[in-house]
């Protein structure tokens, strides 16, 4: 089969159309095999260097498998490889059936785009555990990978551009803004942030055309807009897609969706200098950046609202559809880690959080709760519309998976909140002859038992993740698990005891 | 007054500019007209998009 081929019979409005629309689907199937692949990876090698920071033997004594060089293997699996994979199938899902056309360029364009970047994810992660780096979070892979990158996402872009522009729709559906977005300033930011010198034409090493504090500032315009246009813009771009269709009710308000697109894009390109405060960068740029994070909690926390508030009138579907339960918990952490960013960006906290592990925490509430929550409810919602089964293996284990997730957030953000401001406080406290009360060891030993914790948590986030792996596999076999049924809402239930 | 001069002139004024455009973007998103289209636009991922089992 190379195409889903569904003669519709589709009402538009009061019409009904009686063309053949083909959506494609095959090259979908792949991306979300891949996500969810690159999830368990991902989530795996975060526990291990979680684990290695607890307890320092796991390091093995080989410099391949240290945790400076394991790090960025957890960090683009998760982010790159699972959240990247995750981006393609539900952009690609959705711009087709929100523009009621087929992909441009074809199915072909869409394999090649799978596979060229799923090469490309092999191949960083191996660049990074041989050694070759450019140093810069988020955008480890040297030169010679970025030129790569770029290829394939300039085809990406004009995959999906080219289907909304030949749309047969004729308004763009807001979740297309957001992903039109994402794929724009990911683009630029990539180029960017990638202007680098090679050593030589043949060898791996380069060294990036800025220097100083002005490499600072764009690694970290990168960084921070990496953040807001990859995993913010795109994941908002699903949940305007997939609530709404999971809820079967239309957004809450699509005024309040175009105000949260545009003071969203308004604002987050300016919040990157917080990451750089207190540093040479000059004091305005760090007050510009500090001012524009914190002007970025209104249009958050209007986005969490329009999200949430898709539910009002059918909170019952939240007790009674776990999936529907990810998608909307997802947007209660993104409302919460969006509170928690402009705080921390303000100049006095950020003197006390800056690197600490509260900012790791920060991250994993978005990262574990919002982005990865989203993407666990996009894929229930996909593999069974796209394996053509009426339903999931098991709605149980989705629960079963969202309990096990849920609480491996709490140990993780709860003990990196009390590690973190622990670890700020000891840091900065003097004793009474004006010395530093703390070697900078004792800080470490102190928080030996959140690493534990936090270990924990990271090890319950990624049995929920083979639990969603299990059903997704025997979704898609066709199986249907016998259990006991979610009532449907409350009053059937008590008519039925009755 | 040559271009150049215009030019820098008007670009120090940016703040002010994106304002002006953020704010035309806020009046056309309640503007009480376009409520229709986008009831409309809302529903578009509810339409029957020929998924059959």
């Amino acid at each position: 089969m190379t195409s889903a081929t569904l003669t519709s019979g589709a009402t538009l409005g009061s019409q009904r159309v009686s063309e053949d629309v083909r959506y494609y689907e095959d090259a979908i199937r792949l991306f979300v095999i891949a996500a969810t692949f690159w999830g368990v990876v991902g989530f795996l090698a975060g526990t291990f260097i979680a684990l290695q920071l607890a307890f320092p033997a796991l390091n093995l004594g080989f410099e391949w498998t240290s945790f400076g060089r394991l790090r960025p293997v957890h960090t683009s699996a998760v982010i790159f490889a699972f959240g990247g994979n995750v981006l393609f199938a539900t952009s690609l899902y959705s711009v087709q059936r929100t523009c009621r056309q087929f992909l441009f360029g074809g199915e072909g364009l869409t394999k090649f785009i799978f596979w060229n970047y799923n090469v490309f994810i092999v191949l960083a992660a191996l660049s990074y555990v041989l050694g070759f780096t450019q140093g810069k979070e988020y955008a480890e892979p040297e030169w010679i990978l970025d030129l790569y990158l770029t290829v394939i996402w300039v085809l990406y872009a004009i995959q999906f551009v080219g289907t909304v522009m030949t749309r047969r729709e004729s308004h763009i559906y807001v979740a297309n803004w957001f992903f039109l977005a994402f794929i724009l300033t990911v683009a630029i930011l990539h180029i960017g942030n990638n202007v680098n010198v090679p050593v030589s034409i043949t060898g791996m090493k380069s060294y990036p055309f800025v220097s100083g504090v002005q490499s600072a500032m764009v690694q970290w315009w990168y960084g921070h807009n990496a953040v807001g246009f990859f995993l913010t813009a795109g994941f908002l771009g699903i949940m305007y897609y997939f609530v709404p269709k999971r809820a079967e009710r239309p957004v809450y308000s699509y005024r309040l969706s175009i105000v949260h697109f545009w003071t969203l894009i308004f604002l987050y390109i300016w919040a990157g200098p917080h990451h750089l405060h207190y540093t040479s960068l000059p004091d305005w740029a760090q007050t510009l950046g500090m001012t524009f994070s914190v002007m970025l909690w209104m249009p958050s926390w209007g986005g969490m609202i329009n999200g949430i508030m898709t539910l009002s009138g059918a909170w019952d579907k939240l007790r009674t559809d776990p999936v529907l339960r990810f998608l909307v918990t997802s947007v209660a952490f993104y409302g919460m880690s969006t509170f928690e960013g402009p705080l921390m960006s303000v100049k006095p906290v950020n003197a006390l959080s800056h690197y600490t592990d509260w900012t790791v925490g920060h991250v994993h509430s978005g990262a574990l709760g919002w982005v990865a929550f989203i993407s666990f409810g996009a894929l229930y919602f996909l593999v069974p519309v796209l394996w053509k089964r009426s339903q999931l293996y098991s709605l149980r284990l989705v629960s079963y998976h969202f309990w096990t997730a849920t609480v491996g957030i709490v140990l993780y953000i709860t003990a990196m909140w009390v590690s973190g401001i622990m670890q700020g406080l000891m840091w900065r406290a003097y004793d009474n002859l004006g010395f530093l009360q703390y070697s900078f060891v004792e800080t470490v030993a102190a928080m030996h038992p959140f690493y534990v914790i936090r270990a924990m948590g990271g090890v319950l986030f990624v049995v929920g993740s083979l639990i969603m792996v299990y059903n997704l596999w025997r979704t898609a076999k066709g199986d249907v698990r016998i259990e006991k049924p979610y009532a449907s809402t409350p009053h059937k239930a008590a008519v039925g005891a009755a | 007054m040559d271009l150049d001069s215009i030019t820098v002139m008007l670009r120090s004024f940016w703040t002010v500019w994106l304002m002006v455009l953020l704010t035309g973007i806020l009046v056309y998103a309640m503007w009480p007209g376009n409520r229709r289209t986008f009831d409309h636009a809302a529903q578009i991922p509810l339409k029957d998009d020929g998924q059959e089992f």
